[in-house]
């Protein structure tokens, strides 16, 4: 079997744009500040964690297909190029990129916007909103930027689909489809997720943003990291619950050890968090919980988590990282990647 | 790889042979909407299911069936039928791919009406709020029908069936699974019938696909899915083999969020690459059900690509698209034309466009307009997404 490579990552995050930004913020380890988002009805606003603006404007929001995209496409985008940029120094021919965009709300802003007009009157709804809320937008704008874009999937699901997305874009590179894998996680942030997201934790702040990484079969692009492991998908059911799941995850990987560290999905919610850490209880290393400090990311959360272990290992920091995701309601899936020799 | 079991949902009704008889006929099911208000809409017709009041027996309680919206119970009609005629038992590790554009939307719908209406009311919006995502819709089919495995959810707008049953095609030959339950369903929603009738896309009329004189398409609703197992799988258990998947052919088109490539480039390249995965030619091709919206645009496009990829087949190769009868069920339509696709291999006859009454000069190839019995070995199906992602899918005849 080929070896997997990590040759880059992006993210976007209440941190900033960037990974550098990403982590600085978890370096730092402390909870970003919370903003509030007006929710119509209520006194008091929503707590959350929002994506600044970016600082540069980047360059590619100049492209035509971006001129009414969704925040959410602008996420995925920044983080899919910051990724790629340290992909192919000098290849010898365009690589054939592979895409694969993870989401779980989509484009809830635009959708919002568009269905209170549909209910206001249809008959003046606004044509131009309407196809930016097709969960495959941003996969769209970002193929029409990159053009060699050789295979493309949008996958929906809870945010352990992120790791679906690393398996199916390791697939691609195996089966010499692609060259370059590239798995965006991202969700955009409105009132209404964090709406939704509220029903199931009061404590929950709702956050957005995108992580990506770029995956390569070339040892000679690799950026200090190698893909080990990635756990099968363990579906809830009525029979397995997550706290299952969670455990029969842990168990078809490593036990851990004193260099090795945790990347995990805590987010200080106690209902939220129990399956997690009673199935990860006893990790002999270090720990580090992204959406502690930036929120619950949903599908970006993901994404960062697997940015953000990678990056740790990158900077020699660890001989490997886990990262788990026991997902909010579908399956929690795991997955060890190791320091590339 | 074989096809063991076929479940089909749409506006003809529910199951195989319902739908059988409408397609060969080329009914058209259009009518006025009545799911929810179109009255200031510029169209007013759709193809709506008609649902059977109660769902055949499963594993689910029917305090979970209570709670199903109409895009669960769509699948789940689907998936009953492709589960039984596959004659397949609850298992462990049985991957389900499913595509789809909008999952439980109406439940989705409704949780923003109720936030607005009734700000200091959560009853009943956890619940909304659970359902309306497609892995939850996922997971009641595997409660319903005992198994468990990985849930895996494409979204590439309108090729999401095509390319739900394309990565399970992928699944298998790469031995990453030996069996899958795969398909594709979208109910109608009036987010998306609004969208595509604010986009003025949607036929005033009923779509009429490759007609010179179209004037957009028309939505549908439904669902379809296919049990997939290896030949050898099929054999051992002495199963019934509807037809066999031989080939799958994806690409993406960047041309544009709402408009096809007008040479249809990446249409032409997801059928030769379909062509190249099943080792067959255009010569080898006996009926192509085209993704046909009806839109100019799409269509005339698509009738490039089949131009191009056929060639000198053309002159003789019978083309139609059944969305004129169902209309485009978005994320089901490649999974219910890959069904019709094995009606047509197992059945010999083609499905006709009765509506088109002067095909457009574009189309090299003869439109099917009139039922016809035919003899069949191969079929082929485009589904060409909103966005740019494409799929076709190669069927071969099993004797």
């Amino acid at each position: 079997m080929s070896r997997v490579f990590v040759s880059g990552l992006g993210a976007v995050s209440p941190a900033g744009w960037g990974v550098p930004a990403l982590r600085a913020a978890l370096d730092a380890g402390k909870p970003l500040p919370l903003r509030g988002i007006e929710r119509p009805g209520w006194d008091r606003p929503l707590k959350a964690r929002l994506v600044p603006d970016p600082s540069p404007r980047p360059a590619f929001l100049a492209h035509a297909r971006f001129r009414r995209a969704s925040p959410l496409t602008h996420y995925v985008t920044a983080a899919a190029l910051e990724a790629l940029g340290r992909a192919a120094p000098n290849p010898p021919r365009p690589p054939r990129l592979g895409l694969v965009v993870c989401l779980q709300s989509g484009c809830v802003q635009y959708s919002y916007r568009f269905y209170k007009e549909v209910l206001e009157d249809p008959a003046t709804a606004s044509p131009l909103l309407f196809p930016e809320t097709v969960f495959a937008a941003p996969a769209s704008h970002l193929a029409a930027l990159l053009g060699d874009v050789s295979l493309a999937a949008t996958l929906v699901g809870d945010p352990a689909v992120f790791l679906q997305g690393v398996v199916l874009a390791a697939d691609w590179l195996m089966e010499g489809r692609v060259d370059l894998g590239l798995v965006v996680g991202a969700e955009e942030a409105n009132w209404l997720r964090a709406d939704a997201i509220w029903h199931f934790d009061h404590g929950c702040i709702s956050s957005a943003g995108a992580g990506c990484v770029c995956l390569t079969l070339e040892a000679r692009l690799a950026a200090g990291v190698e893909l080990s492991a990635v756990t099968g998908a363990q579906t809830y059911l009525s029979n397995r619950s997550r706290s299952r799941a969670a455990r029969d995850m842990r168990s078809q990987l490593p036990a851990g050890a004193a260099t090795e560290l945790l990347c995990d999905g805590l987010q200080g919610c106690r209902r939220l968090d129990a399956p997690e850490l009673a199935a990860w209880q006893g990790w002999p290393g270090p720990r580090l919980s992204p959406k502690r400090v930036l929120g619950e990311g949903l599908m970006a959360a993901s994404g960062w988590q697997c940015v953000a272990a990678c990056d740790a290992l990158a900077r020699g920091d660890f001989t490997g990282a886990t990262v788990n995701v026991a997902g909010c309601n579908q399956q929690a899936i795991g997955a060890r990647f190791i320091r590339a020799s | 790889m074989a096809v063991t079991g076929a479940g089909i949902v749409t506006a003809y009704g529910s199951g195989w042979r319902v739908n059988a008889e409408g397609f060969r006929a080329g009914r058209t099911a259009f009518r006025p909407v009545t799911l929810f208000d179109v009255s200031r809409q510029r169209s007013k017709l759709a193809a709506e299911a008609d649902l059977p009041d109660t769902l055949p027996p499963t594993r689910l309680p029917a305090r979970q069936i209570s709670r199903l919206d109409r895009a669960s119970r769509i699948l789940l009609l689907a998936a009953h039928e492709a589960w039984g005629q596959a004659g397949w038992e609850p298992a462990d590790n049985l991957p389900l791919v499913l595509g789809t554009t909008s999952g439980g939307m109406l439940l989705g719908e409704e949780y923003f009406k109720r936030a607005v209406s009734s700000p200091r009311s959560h009853r009943g919006q956890p619940t909304r709020a659970l359902h309306y995502q497609p892995q939850t819709q996922g997971r009641v089919v595997a409660e319903a029908l005992g198994f468990r495995g990985p849930i895996l959810i494409i979204a590439n707008a309108c090729a999401s069936g095509g390319n739900a049953l394309g990565l399970a095609w992928e699944m298998i030959r790469s031995g990453r699974a030996a069996r899958v339950l795969a398909g594709g369903y979208d109910a109608l929603t009036q987010l998306v019938f609004a969208g595509f009738d604010a986009l003025q896309s949607i036929s005033p009329g009923g779509c009429r696909p490759f007609d010179a004189h179209r004037d957009g398409l028309s939505i549908g609703e439904g669902a379809a899915l296919v049990a997939l197992e290896t030949l050898d799988s099929a054999s051992r258990r002495g199963a019934e083999i509807l037809g066999e998947l031989t080939g799958y052919g994806s690409s993406m088109d960047c041309h544009s969020l709402t408009q096809p490539h007008p040479e249809g480039e990446a249409g032409l390249a997801a059928m030769r690459r379909a062509c190249e995965a099943a080792q067959v030619h255009p010569a080898d091709i006996d009926y192509v059900n085209a993704h046909g919206t009806g839109t100019p645009l799409n269509d005339s496009s698509e009738a490039a690509a089949i131009n191009r990829w056929a060639d000198s087949r053309a002159a003789t190769l019978p083309v139609s698209s059944t969305k004129a009868g169902i209309g485009h069920l978005l994320g089901g339509a490649g999974a219910v034309e890959a069904v019709v696709c094995l009606m047509v291999l197992r059945e010999q006859w083609l499905p006709p466009e009765i509506t088109v009454e002067t095909p457009d000069p574009m189309c090299r190839f003869p439109l099917v307009r009139r039922p016809a019995d035919a003899h069949c070995e191969m079929a082929l199906s485009n589904s060409l997404g909103f966005g740019g992602a494409n799929a076709t899918l190669i069927f071969r005849r099993r004797p």
